[in-house]
């Protein structure tokens, strides 16, 4: 079966006043049609310019060196913009938010914005004008229900500001399966929430994946949701994929020294508060090789001379390190 | 068992309610309603809770920023509460607060080694040639290099930030240390050494922790005693082991089974629904019934108040009993399905 | 260090410090620069309105007197207005402002309307009207500029001092004890001082231009001072033959204003939070 989203040794560079940074360094990862694929590294490793990235929304002084982004058997790094616009985003891949109130407009109501992006990215299905409104209006107002928002019919004419928290972050959620895409992405979507409210928001997430057989790329730093939510998992760090397997595989077994440090922070797993001595690497003096080498207690000089080694040929499950050659 | 090092008795906070020159009258509202709680020397005691349940805000009082508008404040028995802030400061300067945003409760303006200084200077602590061998030695404490004194705030790490709060607060030598959200926005691995250097603090400056988050795991692992609270009052607390054995308030099991934990394929039992309540509406009966699965008619009548069902095992709700709790399984695997 | 760097790179910024440094240096080393330096107040009748050449660059004024020397020399009296007024006008302001911002309150109302009040008035008809009162001379004309310019400066102090009072830092200082006096003199206006700078750039420009129309109005300098506005004013009856005699002090007083209000734009910039934050 063709995997939802595969990127394979993406490298991005950013040029910055004090040289070139090298953000994202091999990052790959597969997510396989109707799973929840949850990518999880901590700050500085690159998870935002992955997301860019994929959405083609990088600043103009950033550049792909390498790799590709394949989209249901197509290259993204293909597409030009106007492509991208046309026949990708929000048809094809959507985008919820870490906050959701940036991403609405506080001066328009809710229909009058996710309307004028139905418009342009929804199937019309040969309808125009009028009953294009007609349908397109049905099917949100029948999304906002499916979102448990009291009132969906009345959301469609208040302002992002008369919702609560949670509420509009449900609201970022419709907006993002709109135009019926099969691909989701999701940038943190409940950290700004509270527990319970999270708790409804991962609940709710999981139920849509399965009713919209939709495939989700999940980004988070929280360990804890993504053994709730996701499926697999691929842990990255410093720009490099470490390590991808089923969140069973990777987060009760970990393999990876990265993996089996970070899980061993978890207030959860861990003996006693120890930590990961030393600090992520700058990206404009990465460590030749594996860029975990510098802090990792097994590194051999094997790690620094040449890159990290790929476990067998099977993208779903590897580690990336040179212990498991 | 010793006097308690810090007592709150009935202590209740209303804020808001100004009617200035000019200005449009806004009614108050209780931020923090009749809270009894008791410190012990040498405790971690934890405050869990939603955002707007009122944690900061009884901080706040505790420390003195905030006044209170009924209710005692006892510290190693003595009352130091009615005060203005000013004067509060001076009776209170055992509690000490470190904020949860470390980054912008420094001035931006001030180097490391100045703003670590002025605690010194303000209290009058040690001689002022000293000063700066006292602050050398607490940035040394708290895991930090000395030469981090000419930097400035913008220029360190959360995690640095984090130390250099600490170290500010504990230059001061208090007794009582309140931490709010101290991991908050933290990287796990960076939360991890914050929290190992808090309990290695704490044994060697012998502290007493209140330790506000609303992050389950930490407060599961670090905290002695934990009090849950909602929409201003406390509705549970006990020893950490037995709360999380057997939390015996609905709103208790919910929070617990919502927070996210390290176990894979894990489905929260259905989450409770809506959003945690407002402030604005004044609530008769229990503040929890709108949301509780539970909720009987006189949970709308009488609010229930808290009451020992085990011994130090403390419940505000009208269902519960020490015979017979709501719910005794471990909270996380299964909910509760039904009252006995 | 970025904060230098996003500075150098800002042209017009760039351009503005120049002339302010270049006016600067003419203003302190005035009597050396001037071919003439005794053209302060003498008067030579034989060659008096003398279109510019080789010996009088500028031409030569009404009485014979070099226009390049007295523009030289008049430098260093716009500067001195414009640093009394605008130092006079931040004595005022910014005290006022800070009371308000951080007290609250009638007293902070009160303060604040009337600042409203004087900022509502048209600047330069106020100045006119306080110079009238007193006896036309260049104190009575600063003094009247100082107490017209403050409002300007309370009102950013007043704006930093309410936002830095609920800030977090505020608030952690309040926390271990520190006393108000401490909190608003050490730390809330070290933080104001960018906006502050940034206004009283602008206002040092802004100054000599009104000083300048004050002085062209007779409210001013009083002859035969070398004063930029002035000399205009005296020039209006050679006016157009004698065009010289008006071109060269208008352009100092424009290239003067216009540097400041560079180098406050420049200036401006860079303190913006929106920059800071970036830092």
């Amino acid at each position: 079966m063709m995997p939802a989203l595969r990127i394979r040794d993406l490298k991005v560079s950013i040029r910055t006043d004090a040289g070139l940074a090298q953000i994202l360094d091999g990052i790959g990862l597969t997510l396989q049609p109707g799973r929840i694929l949850g990518v999880v590294g901590e700050s500085g490793c690159g998870k935002s310019t992955l997301l860019r990235t994929i959405m083609g929304i990088l600043p103009p002084d950033a550049q792909i060196d390498a790799g590709e982004i394949m989209l249901q058997g197509e290259d993204l790094l293909a597409f030009s913009e106007a492509e991208l616009n046309a026949t990708v985003r929000a048809s094809r891949i959507g985008f919820i938010p870490q906050d959701p109130y940036l991403a609405l407009n506080p001066v328009f109501t809710i229909g009058t914005q996710l309307l004028e992006v139905m418009r342009w990215h929804a199937p019309a299905d040969g309808l125009k004008g009028a009953a294009r409104r007609r349908r397109h209006t049905e099917k949100l107002v029948s999304l906002l229900r499916r979102m448990q928002l009291p009132d969906p019919e009345g959301a469609l004419h208040r302002y992002p500001h008369q919702f609560s928290g949670g509420q509009r972050q449900r609201l970022a959620i419709a907006a993002a399966l709109a135009c019926n895409p099969p691909l989701v992405i999701a940038d943190e979507p409940t950290t700004a929430l509270d527990v319970t409210t999270q708790a409804q928001t991962l609940a709710l997430l999981r139920e849509l994946t399965e009713e919209f057989a939709l495939s989700m790329l999940f980004v988070t730093h929280d360990l804890g949701v993504v053994a709730e939510l996701c499926d697999d998992l691929c842990v990255i760090y410093a720009g490099q994929s470490v390590e991808a397997g089923s969140a069973a595989q990777v987060i009760d077994s970990p393999s990876h020294p990265y993996t089996r440090a970070l899980i061993g922070c978890h207030p959860d797993r861990a003996a006693g508060f120890v930590g990961i001595p030393g600090s992520v690497p700058s990206p404009l003096a990465a460590p030749q090789g594996c860029r975990y080498a510098p802090r990792c207690s097994s590194a051999t000089t094997a790690c620094t001379r040449r890159g990290p080694l790929k476990l067998g040929a099977e993208e779903d499950r590897f580690i990336n390190c040179r212990l498991f050659e | 068992m010793t006097a308690p090092l810090l007592e709150l008795r009935g202590l209740s906070v209303s804020l808001g309610g100004s009617s200035g020159f000019l200005r449009r009258k806004t009614a108050s509202i209780r931020a923090v309603n009749d809270i009894d709680l008791q410190l012990h020397e040498g405790e971690i005691f934890g405050v869990v809770g939603e955002s707007g349940c009122g944690k900061t805000t009884l901080a706040r009082t505790i420390l003195g920023l905030q006044r209170e508008t009924a209710g005692e404040i006892l510290l190693r028995g003595g009352n130091v509460g009615g005060r203005s802030p000013e004067r509060a400061r001076l009776a209170r300067r055992d509690i000490q607060y470190v904020h949860q945003d470390a980054a912008a409760a420094l001035d931006p303006w001030w180097s490391v080694g100045a703003t670590l200084e002025e605690g010194l200077q303000i209290h009058a602590i040690g001689a002022r040639a000293g000063r700066s061998g006292q602050v050398d030695a607490m940035l040394l404490a708290v895991g930090l290099d000395a030469s981090v004194r000419g930097r400035y705030p913008h220029e360190l790490s959360g995690g640095q930030l984090r130390r250099v709060a600490l170290a500010r607060i504990l230059l001061l030598q208090p007794s009582i240390v309140i931490l709010d959200e101290p991991t908050a926005g933290l990287d796990m691995s960076v939360q991890a050494t914050v929290l190992n250097l808090l309990l290695e603090l704490r044994r060697r400056l012998a502290l007493t922790y209140v330790f506000i988050s609303h992050d389950i795991s930490v407060v599961e692992r670090l905290a002695d005693r934990v009090a849950v609270m909602y929409l201003g009052r406390v509705v549970e607390t006990a020893p950490t082991a037995d709360l999380f054995a057997h939390p015996k308030h609905p709103y208790t099991q919910a929070l617990l089974a919502s927070a996210p934990r390290l176990v894979v394929g894990r489905r929260a039992a259905l989450p409770i629904q809506g959003d945690p309540p407002s402030h604005a509406r004044v609530h008769v009966g229990c503040a929890f019934q709108e949301r509780c699965v539970h909720a009987e008619a006189r949970c709308s009548v009488e609010a229930p108040l808290l009451r020992a069902t085990a011994p130090g095992h403390l419940v505000a709700c009208h269902l519960a009993n020490s015979s017979n709790p709501v719910a005794s399984s471990r909270v996380g695997q299964l909910m509760p399905s039904h009252i006995a | 260090m970025l904060f230098l760097r996003r500075f150098s790179r800002d042209v017009p910024a760039m351009v503005g410090l120049a002339i302010v440094v270049l006016v600067l240096l003419v203003a302190v080393l005035g009597p050396l620069l001037a071919p003439y330096p005794a053209d302060v107040s003498a008067s030579h009748l034989a060659r008096r309105l003398k279109p510019p050449s080789a010996a009088y660059p500028f031409g030569t004024d009404n009485l014979g007197r070099d226009v390049l020397s007295r523009v030289i020399l008049g430098a260093r009296g716009a500067l001195t207005v414009s640093l009394v007024v605008v130092s006079l006008a931040m004595t005022i302001g910014i005290p006022l402002g800070l009371v308000a911002g951080y007290r609250g309150g009638w007293m902070s109302e009160g303060i604040m309307r009337i600042t409203d009040a004087v900022l509502a008035l048209p600047q330069l008809v106020l100045a006119l009207a306080l110079a009238q009162l007193m006896s036309p001379s260049l104190e009575s004309a600063m003094l009247a500029l100082a107490l017209t310019y403050w409002p300007f400066f309370t009102r950013i102090v007043y704006a930093e001092t309410r936002r830095l009072k609920s800030s977090l830092f505020v608030d952690a200082l309040a926390g271990i004890g520190a006393g108000t006096a401490r909190i608003v003199f050490l730390h809330v206006l070290p933080n104001t001082i960018s906006p502050i700078i940034v206004r009283a750039t602008i206002g040092l420009g802004f100054t000599i231009l009104t000083a300048a129309v004050l002085g062209f109005l007779g409210m001013g300098a009083a002859p035969p001072a070398p004063d930029w506005g002035l000399s205009i004013a005296q020039s209006r009856s050679y006016l157009p033959a004698a065009w010289w005699y008006a071109t060269f002090p208008g352009l100092a007083i424009l290239l003067t204003v216009m540097g400041f209000n560079l180098l406050g734009d420049g200036l401006r910039d860079i303190v913006d939070p929106r920059l800071r934050r970036s830092r």
